[in-house]
């Protein structure tokens, strides 16, 4: 069902080899951003072109894909991407984290816990961790080779100063294998302990800004904090109102126009899982 | 809701087919054709073609009529399938001295070799409409033709580089980087600046030309010549030994003339802005060539004055429409992880602020 105007998976095979070096460079150099030559893709740029990219770079026939958004199967634009690569690569796609071999995502990490031979692709809005402390690439660039994140610490003080916590919620800084301060892509800081020691692959791509940057597996990631101001990952204080899962990342849901919520997975496989689960127990 | 928790994907195919029916209009109205776009909204498929960085006016008029005359969007359509075309080689440099020039002005001197031609131009038209066009206005008379056989039309600048009052255009790098093959490093060579500035956004490139006339990074800029016509291109073919006219293109070219007293390392002379861009542009090749001049601060040893324009890395990373648009476009898409997370903050810093209160 692939369309023959186009190669598998959409990219023509040396764009693809560029891309693929670039991601051996990044697995090499865990959390370091590697600058690649990205394309003008078919979906504008900040819909997950950098993911996109990614996954036309690391997908073969046999694998089976699923993509998310928000940790939902069937956002509006994981449907448009799962059916572009349904079109130009024919591949088999699940919404079944554990079937998945190569699972692209925006926002979020699966809540089943990932195993090796999986590759998970996160979508990259702006990669850089001290972009809102220092606009300039030249000047970040300089500060990463160097070393030098005495900025950020001073940010994520003064935030603890001011407000008595750090005012990331989401893509919360983290510090790979104590070398690179790294941008998690915008998942909420929940998800951030999932990043270290994972058995699987992490490729990072953002495609307008031309960079790609990597966890290889079981990959050492810490969230940046202090000693008496420890990370903590948090989330709403609910059970899903579904599943009834106390473990998982929530959504508030208002349900009418007096105020009323429901909090309920974020993570549609993993709701829809237990709930199978569950009826199966019950019958 | 349009997230919904089923159903995302008919939701998309609803919504598409009604852009569809949307794009066509009412079908009491004739339908458009792409050789009407191509041949009536010339300038939109000049511009679709400088932004999109591909020179094929058929389908650029097609991109316009796909994109229901969103320039923005047929500029992202042609970026797109440009991006999927094999790469036979590189042309020539194209010899614009050899234009043939349909239009070539210059507001430097009164009068000059080759002439001035003005062209088909809105300059001096007076901007009442006509409502003649609006009742379908005809076939217009054809305009007179100059008889005379075309004489060359030499460069402005070279009359001027011949005393040295300007200074030498430079020869740039024999193999210029391609900004379509390399991610953009910098600090970008003056190549790579052309080239990302050429497929510029036309109205980000204009305000940015605008502010440097009204003082941020004041560069002085005389229109030295601006000429527009057809020039071949021509291709080395490694088994023939010699370079082969492939075809023609359309393309404006602004050379800017601009005041400088002379610094450290340079005497007072006369310096360059340039600006190219496919099809009749002239606003975006004279803007280009005004925020070129204003790029080259440095190696002219000007100071930097922190005006936008003389800002390589704020103006090559803003630049280009399809990534900027692409981003600004991208909130609207879900969020609610995101939000969901600051909510939770917001409502526990309140939480805390009110115990403590």
């Amino acid at each position: 069902m692939t369309d023959a105007a186009y190669n598998f998976a959409y990219l023509d095979e040396q764009t693809k080899r560029m891309i693929r070096r670039a991601i051996l460079k990044a697995l090499a150099i865990p959390g370091c951003q590697v600058p690649f030559a990205s394309r003008e893709m078919p979906m504008p740029y900040g819909w997950g072109t950098g993911g996109v990219q990614l996954s036309a770079a690391v997908l073969v026939p046999e694998d089976r894909f699923k993509v998310i958004d928000q940790g939902a199967d069937d956002t509006t634009n994981a449907v448009s991407i799962r059916k572009f690569f349904e079109r130009t690569a024919g591949v088999a796609t699940t919404t079944r984290t554990a079937d998945a071999t190569v699972i692209q995502t925006r926002h979020r990490i699966p809540e089943t816990p990932l195993a090796e031979g999986q590759i998970l692709v996160y979508q990259v809005p702006i990669p850089e961790p001290l972009r809102f402390l220092e606009p300039r690439e030249t000047e970040t660039r300089r500060m990463h080779a160097l070393g030098d994140y005495g900025l950020m610490h001073v940010k994520l003080y003064e935030d603890i100063a001011r407000h008595g916590h750090v005012s990331a919620a989401y893509a919360y800084p983290v510090m790979v294998e104590g070398r690179y301060v790294m941008d998690p892509s915008p998942i909420p800081k929940f998800d951030n302990p999932k990043l270290s020691g994972c058995p699987a692959i992490q490729l990072f791509g953002a495609g307008r800004e031309q960079r790609i940057h990597a966890l290889p597996p079981y990959t050492n990631v810490v969230s940046l904090d202090f000693e008496d101001h420890p990370f903590e990952a948090s989330k709403p204080e609910h059970p899903c109102a579904l599943c009834g899962a106390t473990e998982s990342y929530l959504d508030e849901v208002i349900t009418d126009d007096r105020g009323t919520r429901m909090f309920v997975c974020s993570d549609t496989d993993f709701c829809t899982s237990r709930r199978d689960a569950a009826l199966e127990a019950a019958q | 809701m349009y997230v919904a928790v089923k159903g995302g994907e008919r939701a998309i195919g609803n919504a598409h087919a009604w852009l569809e029916e949307e794009r066509r209009g009412d079908v009491g109205v004739a339908e458009l054709s792409v050789a009407q776009i191509r041949g009536q909204l010339a300038l939109s498929v000049n511009r679709v073609m400088a932004e999109g960085a591909l020179h094929d006016p058929d389908l650029a008029a097609l991109a316009i009529k796909q994109a229901r005359g969103d320039l923005v969007e047929a500029v992202f359509l042609i970026r797109a399938y440009r991006t999927t075309l094999p790469r036979f080689g590189a042309a020539q440099p194209v010899e614009t001295a050899e234009m043939a020039c349909d239009r070539r002005i210059s507001a430097t001197f009164k009068d000059l070799p080759g002439g001035q031609v003005l062209g088909p131009t809105f300059d001096y038209t007076h901007r009442l409409l006509e409502f003649r066009l609006a009742a379908e206005g005809g076939t217009p008379e054809a305009a007179p033709e100059n008889p005379a056989a075309p004489e060359p039309v030499p460069h402005v600048a070279a009359f001027l580089g011949r005393d040295g009052l300007i200074e030498p255009a430079g020869d740039g790098e024999a193999v210029p980087p391609d900004l379509t093959r390399e991610p953009l490093e910098l600090p970008a060579c003056r190549a790579l600046r052309l080239q990302a500035l050429a497929r510029a956004d036309e109205g980000f490139l204009l305000s940015l030309a605008y502010s440097t006339q009204r003082g941020y990074a004041r560069n002085h800029a005389f229109v030295g010549e601006l000429r527009i016509g057809k020039v071949a291109v021509e291709m080395d073919i490694p088994e023939l030994g010699f370079p082969v006219e492939i075809g023609e293109v359309t393309l404006t070219e602004c050379e800017t003339v601009n005041q400088f007293k002379g610094s450290k390392t340079e005497p007072p002379q006369f310096t360059r802005g340039y600006g190219l861009a496919f099809g009749q542009t002239e606003r975006k090749a004279i803007a280009m060539a005004l925020v070129d001049r204003a790029l080259r601060w440095r190696e002219l040893g000007e100071e930097f004055t922190g005006a936008p324009a003389q800002d390589a890395e704020f103006v090559l990373s803003h630049a280009d429409n399809v990534q900027a648009t692409g981003f600004l476009e991208h909130i609207k898409l879900p969020h609610y992880v995101d939000f969901q997370s600051e909510l939770e903050l917001v409502r526990k810093l309140r939480a805390e602020a009110e115990a403590s209160a």
